[in-house]
């Protein structure tokens, strides 16, 4: 559900400014980590609404979009913190090799599940509207204009607490990413008396 | 007789809900699971064998101004509960915009059916008891599902019961057939309502694997989020649990 409301509708960024952005995300991707202040927040974030806006106005089949997502995921997001908080106090236990066939299905899945979502926004877009200094990270804030609806706050949560400036949560109206899937992964887990190995398999069909 | 309930039942259910006041800090406080659990099972089957097709026939009948005008109507008639709220509140300027709103979609809104003040930018400030309850220092208390109602706490639960039995002017005042075509248009309303939300509403009850703790996570943080209840912010920080 959080991933409906998420996706945000990218409306018409200039092309020249999509270009440049892109641009520069490689480089900041490829060059050093810039210290993470709160105009580096910002700007991290502008960038990747901005590329969520680029991918979904492409027109790309669903297929390719979904691939998309995950590479935007993977640059923007730390998929390996997200993944493990989601599983909980069973990441501690877990063997490294079931861990880490876990996270992998994990980015598909994270993928897939907003993927499948984003196209239903199209035509909106998402403003970011202010960073707040949260002391372990920052929080950049952001509002949606959707055709045709009200529009909702989202905040994204960003921290360079892994060696990278990456966002760990999005926060829809309230409702956290990270607690949402803590509960979906929590409830799959248990459901495979707690096997990760089987989990991690499952979850290549799931999201 | 009943007029003056209000006081007593609200001094009473104040300490009351006190009483049973909550440990913060968790994502749910949740002792009566299984009985939630239950309650659960029965909305989920309420909106899956009625409200959710009731909603979809609706909405494909009635055409879409009709809709918004039923919707309207009911909301136009909840807006007295709400300037009750804001007063209690003390939160004036609130009161005054809410008043406003129903004075000008009263009138000029043909008795709410139109909605001229949001035009205008007089948009209202929603609220209930459980906001008021909330500025007196009342926590949300254990978690509550309520059949028929849906997701609740201790606080806001008791003080939906409030709201509708002692603190609405309207559904004092008014008489049928107006009450009925109130009681009507309320339910007009969440039919619209189930079909604008269908797609989230349908993600967190049939696409998740546990559709009773996803909905508790959505309602208890979506309502902190409402009242900015910023006391108990209980995201995740995943990089203090991991070092």
């Amino acid at each position: 559900m959080i991933i409906s409301t998420l996706m945000p509708n990218l409306n018409k960024t200039n092309l020249a400014r999509r270009t440049i952005l892109t641009g520069l995300v490689s480089c900041a991707l490829a060059g050093p980590v810039f210290a993470l202040d709160k105009r580096v927040a910002t700007q991290l974030v502008d960038q990747l609404v901005g590329e969520i806006n680029t991918a979904i106005d492409s027109g790309m089949s669903e297929t390719k979009l979904i691939g998309r997502f995950e590479r935007i995921f993977a640059d923007y997001a730390d998929v390996n913190i997200i993944a493990r908080a989601a599983l909980g106090p069973a990441a501690r236990s877990a063997e490294p090799a079931e861990l880490e066939a876990y996270v992998a299905a994990f980015r598909g899945y994270i993928a897939r599940k907003y993927g499948k979502r984003f196209h239903e926004f199209v035509g909106g877009k998402i403003i970011v509207t202010g960073t707040n200094d949260r002391g372990n990270f920052f929080e950049v804030m952001a509002v949606t204009e959707l055709r045709g609806s009200a529009p909702f706050d989202v905040s994204f949560r960003v921290s360079d607490r892994s060696g990278q400036n990456l966002f760990f949560d999005i926060i829809i109206e309230g409702i956290s990413l990270l607690s949402s899937e803590r509960v979906e992964i929590g409830a799959l887990l248990d459901a495979r008396k707690g096997n990760i190995a089987t989990l991690a398999r499952d979850l290549a069909d799931l999201g | 007789m009943f007029k003056r309930l209000p006081i007593f039942a609200v001094a009473s259910l104040v300490m009351v809900v006190s009483a049973c006041s909550p440990r913060q800090g968790a994502v749910a406080d949740d002792p009566f699971e299984r009985l939630n659990r239950s309650s659960h099972a029965f909305n989920k089957g309420l909106d899956r064998n009625i409200l959710s097709p009731l909603s979809k026939t609706y909405t494909d009948v009635v055409p879409d101004p009709v809709e918004d005008s039923v919707s309207n109507f009911a909301r136009n008639l909840s807006l007295p509960g709400k300037v009750v709220n804001n007063a209690l509140q003390l939160d004036l300027s609130s009161a005054a915009r809410n008043s406003a709103r129903f004075a000008l979609n009263s009138t000029v809104g043909l008795v709410g059916l139109f909605d001229p003040s949001q035009k205008i930018g007089l948009v209202e400030k929603n609220t209930d008891f459980g906001e008021t309850l909330q500025g007196w220092g009342v926590a949300e208390g254990a978690y509550l599902e309520l059949p028929l109602f849906g997701p609740s706490n201790m606080r806001d639960g008791l003080a939906r019961f409030v709201d509708m039995l002692l603190l609405d002017p309207a559904s004092q005042i008014l008489k049928p057939p107006v009450s009925e075509y109130r009681t009507a248009s309320t339910m007009g309303a969440l039919l619209q309502t189930r079909q604008i939300y269908g797609a989230q509403i349908d993600e967190v009850l049939y696409g998740s694997a546990d559709s009773y703790a996803q909905s508790r996570l959505v309602y208890l943080q979506s309502r902190r989020f409402e009242l900015r209840d910023i006391a108990s912010d209980d995201y995740i920080d995943p990089y203090a649990e991991f070092e």
